[in-house]
């Protein structure tokens, strides 16, 4: 089975490096599949799981702000932040989710404050579901 | 000549500075060590990020984004690198006066430019000459992580997407080696030599969805990064400078507490001598 060389990077030094049959990912525009041979290609991730693929197993990566970088043979996934299940603070996170649900139940919907309070949101929800293995 | 107990208190307290002074230089020295492991774990990221900006930037040049657009410059910014605490050689004075002689010779008026300095040996020095300062920052981590610095660096970066400033320029001391640092400017926005930096990378990448959206999401991070990277950098700097000012400050004290014995031991064969000198001469007046 061919296989994709995978390397997840951010300013805090390297996450993973591995090699894997797929990688799928939701970009901003949709979710992505990637398979070794795929064409050169850039696309923005939204705040989610990462799932790599080998053997029938699959390892999730929660990442937030990045973006995925496909060559035919590497994935690059550059995110401000990411985490493996294991790295992961849970009571952090289901801290960072009551504070940013509190903040949305104050804030109006078209402040600048709601948004970044619904991003934190989602930072905070994706790393449990990521620690919690879905 | 200082009386015997002088000279013993002079020893005495120059003995526990030279603790001190020597701890110090063993904390900065791991600090060092761990500033420049942040430093290389973020090379990485770095260059991956560059390439990919780079080969869009390359790839096609009819992508308009306002971070790659020189404008006509009215206001420009300056990110001023130095350190919350002092005892660190010439490594703020350094930055201060490179920043101080560059805007005097660069600007005529006060409205042209705004500062944000890092740390608070160069917020007080600003403050202290009277130029304007866009917003401080103090208080950062010896090994700060990428969150801390992103709401500083978005800042930065949003003062530029809202046209308050033209120009966003950033200074730092850069980690040469140990015991070099070299003071210097990088400009961060707008990003306008991106195309020639980095003309080998041909690889030509699938857009997904456009350009103008990934360029949208990557340049803000591109810049973030950008100064993220000099303040590792600056971080680095100042803790190898401020290693070497402790190592430095040890090998005086060192050199004072030996001359000081050498007259302490002087004095006290001066004293002995007197001694010996009265009794013999008392014994002589008897006889």
């Amino acid at each position: 089975m061919k296989t994709l060389d995978v390397s997840v990077v951010t300013p805090d030094g390297p996450v993973l490096e591995d090699s894997y049959e797929m990688v799928s990912c939701r970009a901003e525009s949709g979710e992505l599949g990637i398979l070794p041979g795929h064409i050169p290609m850039v696309a923005p991730l939204a705040i989610n799981a990462v799932r790599l693929k080998r053997d029938g197993k699959t390892d999730y990566i929660a990442v937030s702000g990045g973006f995925i970088e496909v060559r035919p043979d590497k994935v690059t996934i550059l995110a401000q932040a990411a985490e493996k299940p294991e790295d992961i603070d849970v009571d952090r996170a289901e801290l960072a989710k009551q504070r940013a649900e509190d903040r949305l139940n104050q804030a109006k919907s078209d402040d600048i404050d709601f948004k970044r309070a619904q991003l934190a949101l989602n930072r905070a929800m994706n790393r449990i579901e990521v620690a919690r293995g879905k | 000549m200082a009386s015997l107990r002088d000279i013993k208190n002079r020893i005495n307290s120059t003995t526990k500075m030279r603790q001190i002074t020597n701890a110090m230089q063993m904390v900065a020295a791991s600090k060092l060590n761990k500033a420049e492991l942040n430093a290389k774990a973020f090379v990485p990221y770095m260059e991956k990020i560059q390439e990919v900006v780079a080969s869009i930037a390359a790839g096609n040049s009819d992508t308009e984004h306002p971070m790659l657009l020189s404008r006509p410059v009215k206001k420009t910014g300056y990110i001023v690198i130095t350190s919350d605490s002092g005892l660190a050689g010439p490594y703020n004075s350094n930055i201060l006066r490179s920043v101080f002689q560059t805007i005097e010779k660069r600007h005529e008026s006060k409205d042209d430019y705004t500062i944000i300095p890092i740390g608070k040996i160069g917020s007080e020095f600003f403050k202290k000459q009277g130029m304007p300062i866009a917003k401080e920052i103090t208080g950062l981590a010896d090994q700060p992580e990428f969150a801390e610095i992103k709401e500083i660096a978005s800042y930065a970066v949003n003062l530029f997407a809202d046209e308050e400033i033209d120009e966003l320029y950033i200074y730092y001391n850069h980690f040469v080696s140990a015991i070099t640092h070299r003071v210097t400017e990088q400009k961060v926005l707008p990003l306008t030599d991106l195309a020639e930096q980095d003309s080998k990378t041909t690889s030509m990448y699938e857009y997904e969805p456009d350009e103008e959206q990934i360029l949208k999401t990557l340049l803000p991070q591109y810049a973030e990064s950008l100064v993220y990277g000099a303040l590792l950098d600056g971080k680095a700097s100042e803790h190898a400078s401020r290693m070497n000012a402790m190592r430095s400050a040890t090998d005086n004290a060192e050199e004072i507490i030996d001359e000081l014995t050498l007259s302490f031991n002087r004095a006290r064969q001066a004293a002995i001598t007197q001694e010996i000198t009265e009794i013999v001469s008392g014994a002589a007046a008897l006889e």
